[in-house]
C-alpha cells in the first residue's frame, strides 16, 4: 500500500507506542491517586508537558493543556475567549480555515456576533491588507490556521500577531497549527501567539489526543467542567498513555523537521513535477513555496476527484479530495473554492500528503501508474472537446 | 468510505458502452461541471428499438456505474419500454446505492428522459440548465434575455447576461440556443388562426381565469381576429374602472406572454 494522505492522519510510530504500552498494560494507575503506585503515571504526564513545552517553546509548562483531539483545542480556545470578553462582539477568521473553526464561528454568527472571514488570493495566500483593516479594538479573537491542509499554505504568523496586535493589543490569536506540527518548526512566543492547538494523531501519535497552548497573559475557563486536572481547565482522568505518546511524537517530530525540509520536500517536489510533466490534464492548485513540505494539491481537469480515488485505490494508492462528496449536492473544497479555482479541476483536485515513511519507491510506483488511470478517465468524460483543445494547447 | 455494492464497484471499474456514437438519433444530457456531475448520453433508434447506447459522465463512482448500468437496461429495447424506466430502476439494477448517491441515478435518468424528449421533439423543459459555468448564467436567463430585448448574436447575449464572456466555452450552446429560439419564433408567427384561438383559450381558462376568480372577477373570450383578442372582463365591483384596466394589462401581458407578443386584448 502507498498512504499519500499523512494530512488525514498518519501511522503511530513505533517509538511513540512502545513509549504508550506500560500505560496501557502494567502502569495502569490514576496519576491523581496519593500512593506510590500513581508516581510513574504522574510523571509520564509531566514529562510529557515538558516535551511540548520544548516543542512549541513555551515560556512555563502551566501554558500546556492536554485534550482529546485538535477540534477540542479549537472548541475551548475559541469558546473560552468569547466567554471572557462578552462585551466584544466581533470576530475574525479565515475562509480557508478547518470546519472545526469555521463551524464553531458560524454558531457565534448566528448568535449574533460580527464575523469578518478573510479571503486569499488563488494561490491561496492571506490577504493581509484585508486583515488589517477589519482588526477594531472590539475585535475578541482572531482565529487562523498556520498551515492549510488541503493546500499546505504557511500563512505568515509572526507578521499577522504583529499585524493585530498593533491595531488592536487586546485582542486574543488563536493559531491552529494542526497541520504545522511535526512539518515546520513552531515557537510561539517569537510568533506572538496567545494560543494554540495541535493534535497527535497528524505527527505519528495516535488519534484521540491534543493539546491546547494558552500564554500566561490569557486566561480561559474550562470547556469540560468537572474534576481538577490539568489545574481545572480540562477535567477528566488523564489519557495518560496517549499524553505519553503525544510527548514522545513530539520530541521525535523536533529531530525529523531537518528531514521534512529537505527529504520529504524532494520526494513531494518530485511527485508534483512529474504528474505536472506527463499528465496534460493536471493542474497544480498552487505552486507557492510557501508550503510545508509534504503536501501537494493538483486538480485533474474534466474528470471527478472520487473516481480518480477510487481507481487508485484499486491499485494500493490512498490520497484524498478536497470535496466532501456526502450529501445529495456535491460540495466541491471550501478552499479550493475561496482560491477561484476554476470549475473545470475544482471537483477533479487530489491532494497528496508524505510523511516520513514514504519512499522513493512510493513515490515512483504512483508516477509509472497514475497517467494510464487519468487516461482511462479522460475517456469517460463527456468534456472531449473540451480536452482535445487543452491538449491541444499544452503542444501534446 | 462508501458501502457500494459488487455490481457498483464491477460497473466504475469496467464501465460499459462509454464514448459517443457519431450519427445518434437521440443525445440526452444532465448535470453539468459547476455542480460536480455531468452526463451525456447517446442513442442509436431503429424502428422503434434501441439498437446501441453510449455514454460519457463526469462524475463518482456511481454516476459512472448509473450510466453504465443504464446503458445496458436500454440496449435491444423498444422505447416504450425504455421510456417507462425510472431512477429507482436504474439504482435497483446496481442492488442498491448509498442514500446520498441516489442523485447519481437521477441524473442517469434524467439524461435518458432527456434524450427521449429530443427524439420525441418535445420542447426541452432543461430551462434550468447552467449553460455558462463561468458566470452560472442558466438556460431560462439567457432564453428570457433573448426574448426580451430581442438579441440576435452571441456577443449580443454576452453583453447582456455575461454568458461567453469569460473562456467562451459556452459560446457554441449560446448560438444553438439563438437558433433554436428563431426557429420557435418563425413557428410563432405562422400559426393559424384556429391554433391561435385555441392557444388564447387554453391560457384564458388554465392561468388568467383562475387568477381572475381569485378576486372575485371573471373573464370571458369572445371573439379572436388576427392578433386582437376581444374579451369581457368582470371586476368584483363592475362600476369601478381602475381595477378594470388592471385587469384588462394582466390579461394582456398574461397572453403576450404565453401566446404571442402582438397581442392586443380589446375589451368589449
Ligand atoms: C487544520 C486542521 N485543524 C484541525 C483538525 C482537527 O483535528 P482532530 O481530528 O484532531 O480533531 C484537522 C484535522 O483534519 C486539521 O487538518
Ligand atoms: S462557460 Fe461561459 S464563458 Fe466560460
Amino acid at each position: 500500500m502507498i498512504y499519500l494522505d499523512n494530512n488525514a492522519t498518519t501511522k503511530v510510530d513505533e517509538k511513540v507506542l512502545e513509549e504508550m504500552l506500560p500505560y496501557l498494560k502494567e502502569e495502569y494507575a490514576n496519576p491523581s491517586s496519593m500512593y506510590d503506585f500513581s508516581r510513574k503515571a504522574h510523571n509520564a504526564i509531566k514529562e510529557a508537558r515538558g516535551k511540548i513545552k520544548d516543542f512549541i517553546n513555551a515560556a512555563n509548562e502551566r501554558e500546556i493543556i492536554f485534550t482529546s483531539c485538535g477540534s477540542e483545542s479549537a472548541n475551548m480556545a475559541i469558546k473560552g475567549v468569547l466567554s471572557y470578553n462578552p462585551a466584544k462582539r466581533h470576530i475574525i477568521t479565515t475562509k480557508v480555515e478547518h470546519p472545526c473553526v469555521l463551524n464553531t464561528y458560524k454558531e457565534y454568527e448566528k448568535q449574533g456576533y460580527e464575523v469578518d472571514y478573510i479571503g486569499v488570493n488563488n494561490s491561496g495566500e492571506l490577504d493581509l491588507e484585508e486583515l488589517k483593516n477589519k482588526i477594531r479594538k472590539d475585535t475578541a479573537l482572531v482565529s487562523i490556521m498556520w498551515a492549510n491542509n488541503e493546500t499546505g499554505v504557511i500563512f505568515p504568523i509572526k507578521q499577522i500577531s504583529e499585524i493585530i496586535k498593533s491595531r488592536s493589543p487586546e485582542t486574543k490569536f488563536f493559531v491552529d497549527a494542526v497541520q504545522a506540527a511535526g512539518k515546520i518548526p513552531i515557537d510561539v512566543q517569537e510568533n506572538g501567539i496567545d494560543l494554540l492547538g495541535i493534535s497527535g494523531h497528524k505527527f505519528h501519535a495516535p488519534k484521540g489526543v491534543g493539546m491546547l497552548y494558552i500564554n500566561a497573559k490569557t486566561s480561559i475557563p474550562p470547556l469540560i467542567t468537572g474534576g481538577h486536572q490539568e489545574r481545572g481547565l480540562r477535567a477528566g482522568t488523564e489519557n495518560v498513555p496517549y499524553i505519553a505518546g503525544l510527548g514522545k511524537a513530539a520530541e521525535l517530530a523536533a529531530c525529523n523537521l531537518e528531514y521534512e525540509a529537505k527529504e520529504v520536500k524532494r520526494l513531494r517536489d518530485k511527485l508534483e513535477t512529474g504528474i505536472l510533466s506527463s499528465i496534460f490534464n493536471a493542474r497544480l492548485n498552487t505552486s507557492i513555496t510557501n508550503r510545508v513540505p509534504n503536501t501537494t494539491n493538483i486538480g485533474f481537469e474534466y474528470i471527478e476527484g472520487e473516481l480518480i480515488l477510487l481507481h487508485l485505490s484499486d491499485l494500493g494508492i490512498c490520497a484524498s479530495s478536497g470535496s466532501a462528496c456526502t450529501s445529495g449536492s456535491l460540495e466541491p473544497s471550501h478552499v479550493l473554492r475561496a482560491m477561484g479555482t476554476p470549475f473545470t479541476s475544482l471537483h477533479g483536485s487530489i491532494r497528496w500528503s508524505l510523511s516520513k515513511y514514504t519512499t522513493e519507491q512510493d513515490i515512483d510506483y504512483v508516477l509509472e501508474k497514475l497517467p494510464a488511470v487519468i487516461e482511462k478517465l479522460n475517456k469517460i468524460s463527456p468534456f472531449q472537446r473540451e480536452l482535445e483543445h487543452l491538449k491541444a494547447c499544452k503542444g501534446v | 468510505m462508501w458501502d457500494y455494492s459488487e455490481k457498483v464497484l464491477d460497473h466504475y471499474r469496467n464501465p460499459r458502452n462509454v464514448g459517443s456514437i457519431d450519427n445518434a438519433d437521440a443525445i440526452g444530457e444532465a448535470g453539468s461541471l459547476a455542480c460536480g456531475d455531468s452526463l451525456k448520453i447517446y442513442l442509436k433508434i431503429d424502428n422503434g428499438i434501441v439498437t446501441d447506447a453510449k455514454f460519457q459522465t463526469f462524475g463518482c463512482g456511481s454516476a459512472v456505474a448509473s450510466s453504465s448500468i443504464l446503458t445496458e437496461m436500454i440496449i435491444g429495447k423498444p422505447i416504450e419500454e425504455v421510456r417507462k424506466i425510472t431512477n429507482k430502476d436504474i439504482a435497483d439494477a446496481l442492488d442498491g446505492l448509498p442514500p446520498e448517491k441516489m442523485h447519481c441515478s437521477v441524473m442517469g435518468h434524467e439524461a435518458l428522459e432527456d434524450a427521449l424528449k429530443h427524439y420525441f421533439k418535445e420542447e426541452a423543459a432543461q430551462q434550468e440548465k447552467i449553460v455558462c459555468t463561468c458566470f452560472n448564467v442558466t438556460e431560462k436567463q439567457i432564453w428570457d434575455a433573448i426574448k426580451d430585448n430581442g438579441l440576435t448574436t452571441v456577443e449580443e447575449v454576452t453583453n447582456y447576461t455575461k454568458a461567453g464572456g469569460a473562456c467562451g466555452r459556452c459560446k457554441g450552446i449560446i448560438q444553438d440556443i439563438l437558433n433554436t429560439y428563431n426557429k420557435k419564433s418563425a413557428e410563432e408567427s405562422k400559426m393559424t388562426s384556429t391554433q391561435m384561438v385555441l392557444k388564447v383559450n387554453k391560457i384564458i381558462e388554465t392561468v388568467i381565469a383562475p387568477e381572475l376568480e381569485k378576486d372575485g372577477g371573471g373573464i370571458e373570450l369572445i371573439d379572436v381576429s388576427g392578433n386582437k383578442v376581444m374579451v369581457k372582463l368582470y371586476g368584483r365591483c363592475s362600476s369601478c374602472k381602475n381595477s378594470l384596466v388592471t385587469l384588462k394589462s394582466f390579461v394582456e401581458t398574461t397572453l403576450r406572454e404565453k401566446v404571442s407578443k402582438e397581442i392586443e386584448v380589446i375589451q368589449v
